[in-house]
């Protein structure tokens, strides 16, 4: 504001002064410029840069040294003194046969399954909000707040309500299914066993899922509405205007919360150590809260640093292959964003 | 999209339901706050028969929530303050230079989010705990510790999203203001914070709620001294009762402050979400 006001002084005032006041101006910036802003932009950095270097790079590269060294409970304050462990600690981790080895085989698969899952139904319930909220209605803000709810409560609240929920004897689910709908006789457990799994995928899809709403709408406001005019005219119903238009056009924001949520689900600790507490059923054994018990309760991180460096190689695989598969499809000519136009009048998904 | 009764149907059925879905957790969580433990323990009530408020006021003294309260507001503020500060940096850098390196950093800071927490929770342990044996710095349960480690963990999608604000400020701003004689720096605090103003509070908000409703760390690197709430409320369950009015009603009190900053930015966060995704 200041500045515009200034430019507008300069010009009004006569030539010589500008004249003055410019090469003034350009004698002072000049001087440091060439170098400074070669060098100001890495400057500028430098903080964030130490940060993350400091608390995710370092720690990372020490943790795959750690995998290779038996940093048992004795070493933990001295691990200089640790001796080599080569690759036993990775030996013993993917030793299926033995107990450890399947443990983690067993969470891992459990954590694939939980992952697909909650993203899955995450991603349809976002984008079925999304779609629904996409015309202006009375009281749409208000919907578009309450669904942001579970997202903007700090995880361990919302968890914890959950378990609550889920208690065998006072929970409300229970009541719910047993005392108000007469569904079962006796009451389930819901945090043991192979229940816990049904649990915990629901506990995550009712954190995520405004999650992927919240980046669908963002990406439904930018695509013009013309478009959609365009489609009606050539008489493309509802469900054809989503998939012609509103798919393709959300592509560049699928392809992001798709890879997030993936990583945020496999990952996920929160839920299992918040909902289970000290119980591991088998059911909720993600492996982020498997290899996170493996750890504290044996005092062995260096298998525990191994499985947690086995779990980056795959999360690095599967990210590597969705970027290069995700990649070679854009490079491919893209489908008609249109409906075709010889479209018939009306399909059976417009309208009565 | 038109306005179709099939249309409209859908929208019903899936707002309804979706609506249950999100509201039901958050009534159980608020109706048992005002229940007394006994109705807590006994099969669930949809309706609170005795209403009670005693459960806001003994929940202060079961655990010692209100240092459990300072203690998570001091760590957050301050890792949300530097946090922000170096995003700002960072995303103007980003934004208003073309250098070498410049897709690299934006690439790895961003992928630092991919890695799993628990790759870098066991050596992060380990260092902090060697580097208190070595010089005497505890970091282990310290404040200083927890700080350093938030602050990093909103800082990719802050600046991811920074940059994205900044973008849309046009560059002919700030190049007027440096033909003023504003530096580089001078522009970036008078003309392009004050237009991205939105964008700041909403990065500000996120970098808060993401410190405090973090878990996993909280959990390893907290003492008695800098416990935080997400450990804390734990301890409403003990061996003898679990206090869950106490507990829901705990829940709903530190999570007032977050929700209501976040529906508050909820508008800028999607115009920033749109921002860094446009790119």
């Amino acid at each position: 504001m200041s500045a515009s006001a200034i430019r507008e002084d300069d010009q009004a005032t006569t030539a010589l002064r500008s004249k003055v006041t410019t090469t003034k101006k350009k004698k002072k910036a000049r001087r440091p410029s060439p170098r400074r802003s070669r060098w100001l932009p890495y400057l500028l950095l430098l903080p964030a840069v130490i940060m993350e270097l400091l608390i995710h790079i370092v720690p990372m590269l020490v943790g795959i040294w750690m995998s290779f060294i038996k940093l048992t409970k004795i070493y933990i304050a001295n691990w200089s003194a640790a001796p080599w462990a080569g690759f036993q600690n990775y030996a013993i981790a993917v030793d299926f046969d033995a107990s450890i080895g399947a443990a983690l085989l067993q969470s891992f698969f459990v954590t694939a399954a939980f992952s697909l899952l909650a993203l899955g139904i995450s991603w349809g319930l976002g984008m079925a909000a999304a779609v629904a909220l996409q015309q202006p209605f009375r009281g749409r803000g208000l919907v578009r707040t309450i669904f942001l709810v579970p997202y903007a409560l700090p995880a361990y609240a919302g968890i914890l309500t959950w378990n609550f929920m889920l208690q065998r004897d006072t929970g409300l689910v229970n009541h719910v299914l047993v005392d108000n709908l007469h569904l079962t006789g006796d009451r389930p457990f819901w945090l043991l066993g192979g229940n816990a799994f049904a649990s915990i995928v629901t506990v995550a899809v009712w954190r995520l899922w405004p999650f992927a709403f919240l980046s669908l709408m963002a990406g439904l406001q930018s695509i013009p509405s013309d478009l959609y005019e365009a489609a009606a005219v050539d008489g493309a119903g509802n469900l054809r205007q989503w998939r012609h238009i509103t798919l393709p056009s959300l592509r560049p924001v699928n392809l992001v919360l798709i890879l997030v949520l993936f990583l945020w689900t496999f990952n996920d600790f929160n839920t299992p150590y918040v909902l289970f507490g000290n119980g591991q059923p088998a059911g909720g054994d993600l492996i982020s809260f498997h290899i996170y018990n493996a750890s504290f309760l044996t005092w062995n991180f260096g298998i525990g640093s191994a499985m947690s460096v086995l779990l980056l190689l795959f999360l690095f695989v599967v990210t590597a292959a969705y970027l290069l598969i995700t990649r070679e499809r854009n490079t491919t000519p893209k489908a008609a964003s249109k409906p075709a136009p010889k479209a018939p009048a009306r399909t059976e998904d417009s309208h009565a | 999209m038109r306005n179709t009764t099939g249309f409209k149907v859908f929208r019903g059925v899936t707002l309804t339901l979706l609506g249950l879905f999100t509201l039901i957790p958050l009534y159980a969580m608020v109706s048992s706050s005002l229940k007394p433990l006994a109705d807590v323990q006994g099969t669930f009530t949809w309706w609170p028969t005795n209403l009670t408020i005693q459960p806001f006021i003994d929940m202060w003294s079961t655990v010692p929530l209100a240092r459990y309260f300072v203690n998570s507001l001091i760590i957050c503020t301050c890792a949300t303050v530097a946090s922000v500060i170096l995003a700002i940096i960072a995303a103007f850098a980003v934004s208003r230079f073309r250098f070498r390196g410049r897709g690299v950093f934006t690439t790895t800071v961003l992928s630092t989010q991919m890695f799993p927490g628990i790759l870098f929770l066991l050596p992060l342990f380990i260092i902090f705990v060697n580097i208190n044996s070595a010089t005497g710095i505890q970091l282990v349960g310290s404040y200083f510790g927890l700080i350093l480690t938030y602050l990093t963990f909103s800082l990719p999608f802050s600046v991811w999203m920074l940059v994205g604000y900044f973008d849309s400020i046009p560059k002919e701003l700030d190049e007027a203001a440096m033909v003023d004689g504003c530096g580089p720096l001078g522009a970036l605090w008078r003309v392009v914070l004050p237009a991205a103003r939105p964008g700041v509070i909403a990065v500000a908000i996120y970098s808060f709620m993401t410190a405090w409703g973090e878990v996993l760390f909280a959990s390893v690197m907290t003492t008695d001294e800098n416990r935080t709430l997400a450990v804390g409320l734990r301890q409403y369950s003990t061996y003898q009762n679990v206090y869950w009015n106490q507990i829901m009603a705990a829940s709903l009190v530190v999570s007032i402050p977050v929700v209501i900053g976040f529906l508050l930015v909820q508008r800028h966060f999607v115009a920033g979400m749109t921002a860094g995704a446009v790119k």
